[in-house]
């Protein structure tokens, strides 16, 4: 509690001393738990609800605790695995990934039967450096035989696709059985992973899929990085979903904004693997963001505000926030963001 | 034979019992196996269904939208559980966008009912698709039509559905037994052809209220299934045609005036008005419901359609008392008695409105009718008994083929 508390105070300090007659009272009327006696904890500021306003019903959160996981935790969870030099120079980073099926709340009040990986959804964001060899040894707990098919160059027996690799073991992973997948880091970029299990419908809508990124060998510009992947749930298994979210929970992230600082460099590791209706959208208020397709390219190619994305489509946003306060962003498919696909970026100075 | 065998079988028997069970008095032998049942049943529960495990699969959820009320800015649902589990609405959108809401407990426990208010900004007109998400990820979809402000159920609004009970019910029926005077003076043959129109009158209403009875409880129409569903029609028939009997015997007794020929005239028409008036509070009861979900414009071209529709119900009720004397209180009582329940309908189907009760209702009605038409029957047989001779005939399909007509100005 004291740690949320803590920073907005700071920020209400700065803010007062950058521009004191315009957003000096509104940051210092946010120091204390400035949105009703339902938020506890300062850090949840819910925005943007209220009659007509967007979101679930008032006052219900997700129990995160239950899930195991946190949206907002998720964001700048990066996991680097356990590194170690090989004789050749060449670094070695290893992993291990347990399939688990579990029920988790995509919405207040309401259960999925998930399938995931290291118990949560999306999984792991796993990250390298470009020309790293890379280790990931995927333990297979679910109930139901899995695979990991991870995007970038690798062999054919390292792919993770049913009836290719058996021989040694990969292919489909079958319960209670593991395998070891061993590639390099190449390309850098912005990639992903997820099952190939047949049907793969389910088997990525469930929840099997994570993202994966490759630095580049010089690395980009320091900034505040955050991961988000785009997803649903087909709550009712009619091949549509009810839920749409980013990082699983829908309107998280307008119940807990992200905090960025004005100004600074806010990097975003964007992936599109929603299930059904593929094409995805992000799109960010009164702001523009330099945009890097698949990440690929140390040059952005567009500077926008809005794009699409098919289902395994993904990249890199940087933006900076030049005004301090509340910003939504969300798909521009607007039945997304009504039925959760919608959140906000607090903005401090 | 076979009586007097069994007699014969049961002597010994109860020789037998007398000398086991002479202490026990007999409300004692009634109450034993009740007894045993209810140790049976309480130790088969309380062991938990021993052997039989619990019932495979995920909870069974369904959820009906048995009310549907409209204010400005705000949709209220009221949500019976039709199924045999308990069921957590957790999250509710209108038109594929999750809204607030305010509810009990969202929990909705098997045949309970529980009221969901959505503040919404609905648009007259319009149509909109709700769906209610339950804690399992199941969803409930209720769809309206045409949005419009639900009436409130304030004196004017009670006083506009008595005025169209009054329209559609009591008036035309007052009106068409004014063919009293005519009916008393034609010949025998013309009474029979016309008490054959109103068995051909009634057997329209008759099959025409069932259906309307199954159509409100299918459950196509949303309607719930775990109080009956299309059977409550038919037992709300049988329960109306056994009461009507019931009633009938009772008053025959009374009177000691059992005849060969039937029951009398006055007699009769009452019976005819209880019949007409129970499919009347059926037809209020679809008026008055289909005005409050806006789906009946109050035209004048609806009332008038059911005032000549209805007007043949009058000719129905005085047609049986050609030969009797009647005061005129009596015939303005049998009036009200057909007409008015069009009110009561119309209130409780714009008011209240529940399709198991409904269907209760129209199938009652349907089933008073189906016993009239078996006590008129005598009143049209000819000289040599026949009931369905060619006169008769011809008025029974007179008479149903005089409510198709009147009743295709309804439908446009």
């Amino acid at each position: 509690m004291l740690a949320g508390a803590v920073p907005l105070v700071g920020g209400g300090f700065l803010a007062h001393r950058a521009l004191p007659h315009t957003h000096g009272a509104q940051a210092a009327a946010a120091a204390p738990p400035a949105h009703g006696a339902a938020e506890a904890d300062p850090g949840h500021q819910r925005v943007g609800t209220g009659q007509h306003g967007h979101g679930f019903q008032q006052g219900r959160t997700v129990d995160h605790a239950a899930n195991g996981f946190n949206p907002t935790d998720i964001l700048r969870d990066f996991d680097y695995g356990k590194t170690r030099r090989l004789a050749s120079g060449r670094v070695l980073r290893e992993w291990e990934i347990v399939a688990e099926d579990k029920e988790i709340e995509v919405a207040p009040g309401v259960k999925f039967p998930a399938w995931t990986f290291n118990g949560r959804v999306p999984g792991p964001t796993i990250r390298c450096r470009e020309g790293e060899l890379l280790r990931v040894k995927f333990v297979n707990g679910s109930a139901h035989p899995h695979t990991m098919h991870f995007h970038g160059f690798h062999p054919d027996v390292m792919d993770g696709v049913p009836g290719v690799g058996e021989e040694i073991g990969g292919g489909l992973v079958q319960q209670g059985k593991s395998f070891t997948y061993e590639f390099g880091a190449d390309p850098f970029g912005m990639h992903l992973y997820h099952c190939h299990t047949p049907p793969l419908a389910d088997h990525i809508h469930k929840g099997l899929y994570g993202a994966f990124i490759i630095d580049p060998k010089k690395g980009r510009p320091e900034a505040d990085e955050m991961v988000m992947v785009l997803n649903g749930f087909d709550t009712n298994f009619d091949a549509g979903n009810e839920v749409y979210a980013v990082n699983t929970v829908g309107f998280h992230y307008q119940n807990e904004p992200i905090r960025v600082k004005r100004d600074q460099l806010v990097r975003i590791y964007l992936a599109n693997l929603l299930e059904f209706d593929q094409i995805n959208s992000m799109h960010t208020h009164a702001n523009f963001f330099q945009y890097y397709p698949t990440g690929t390219s140390l040059e952005p190619n567009e500077l926008t505000d809005t794009i699409v994305l098919g289902q395994g489509q993904r990249g890199i946003m940087e933006l900076r926030f030049p005004f301090p306060g509340q910003y939504m962003f969300h798909a521009h498919k607007t039945e997304f963001a009504d039925l959760g696909w919608l959140g906000f970026f607090e903005v401090e100075d | 034979m076979e009586a007097r065998g069994a007699l014969g079988d049961e002597a010994p028997q109860r020789g037998e019992s007398r000398s086991g069970t002479r202490r026990l008095p007999v409300w004692l032998l009634g109450l034993i196996p009740l007894a045993l049942i209810a140790i049976a049943v309480g130790t088969f529960a309380g062991l938990g269904a021993p052997g039989l495990g619990e019932r495979p699969g995920p909870p069974a959820e369904e959820l009906v939208v048995e009310r549907t009320v409209l204010r400005p800015g705000e949709i209220q649902l009221t949500v019976r559980n039709d199924g045999p589990d308990a069921v957590q609405v957790a999250q509710v959108a209108v038109n594929d966008a999750y809204t607030d809401f305010s509810a009990g407990s969202g929990e909705v426990s098997r045949l309970a009912a529980e009221k969901f208010t959505i503040p919404y900004d609905w648009v007259e007109g319009e149509a909109y698709e709700i769906f209610l998400l339950t804690s399992t990820g199941g969803t409930v979809e209720h769809g309206i039509d045409v949005a419009v402000e639900t009436p409130q159920n304030d004196l004017g609004f009670f006083g506009l559905m008595a005025l169209l009970g009054l329209y559609v019910g009591v008036i035309p029926v007052t009106i068409g037994m004014l063919w009293l005077p005519f009916v008393r003076r034609i010949p025998k043959a013309g009474l029979r052809f016309l008490m054959a129109l109103t068995v051909g009158l009634l057997a329209f209403l008759a099959l025409d209220a069932t259906l309307e009875g199954l159509e409100v409880v299918r459950e196509e129409s949303g309607a719930p299934q775990a109080f009956g569903g299309t059977a409550l029609v038919f037992v709300g028939a049988g329960l109306a045609y056994l009461a009507l009997a019931a009633v009938e015997s009772h008053l025959e007794a009374r009177q000691e005036r059992a005849r060969a020929g039937g029951a009398s005239g006055a007699h009769l028409a009452l019976l005819v008005a209880v019949g007409i008036g129970l499919h009347n509070l059926g037809e209020g009861l679809a008026i008055g419901s289909a005005y409050a979900v806006g789906a009946l414009a109050l035209g004048a071209f609806l009332v008038i359609g059911f005032a000549i529709h209805n007007t043949t119900e009058g000719l129905a009720i005085v047609a049986p008392t050609a030969g009797t004397r009647l005061s005129l209180r009596r015939l303005v009582t049998f009036g009200l008695i057909a007409g008015a329940p069009a009110i009561v309908g119309a209130w409780i189907g714009a008011a209240a409105f529940n399709p198991s009760v409904a269907a209760l209702l129209i199938g009652a009605g349907a089933g008073a009718i189906v016993r009239v038409i078996q006590q008129l029957t005598p009143s049209i047989r000819d000289g040599l008994g026949r009931a369905l001779h060619p006169a008769s005939v011809g008025g029974i399909v007179s008479g149903m083929a005089i409510l198709y007509v009147t009743g295709l100005l309804l439908s446009a």
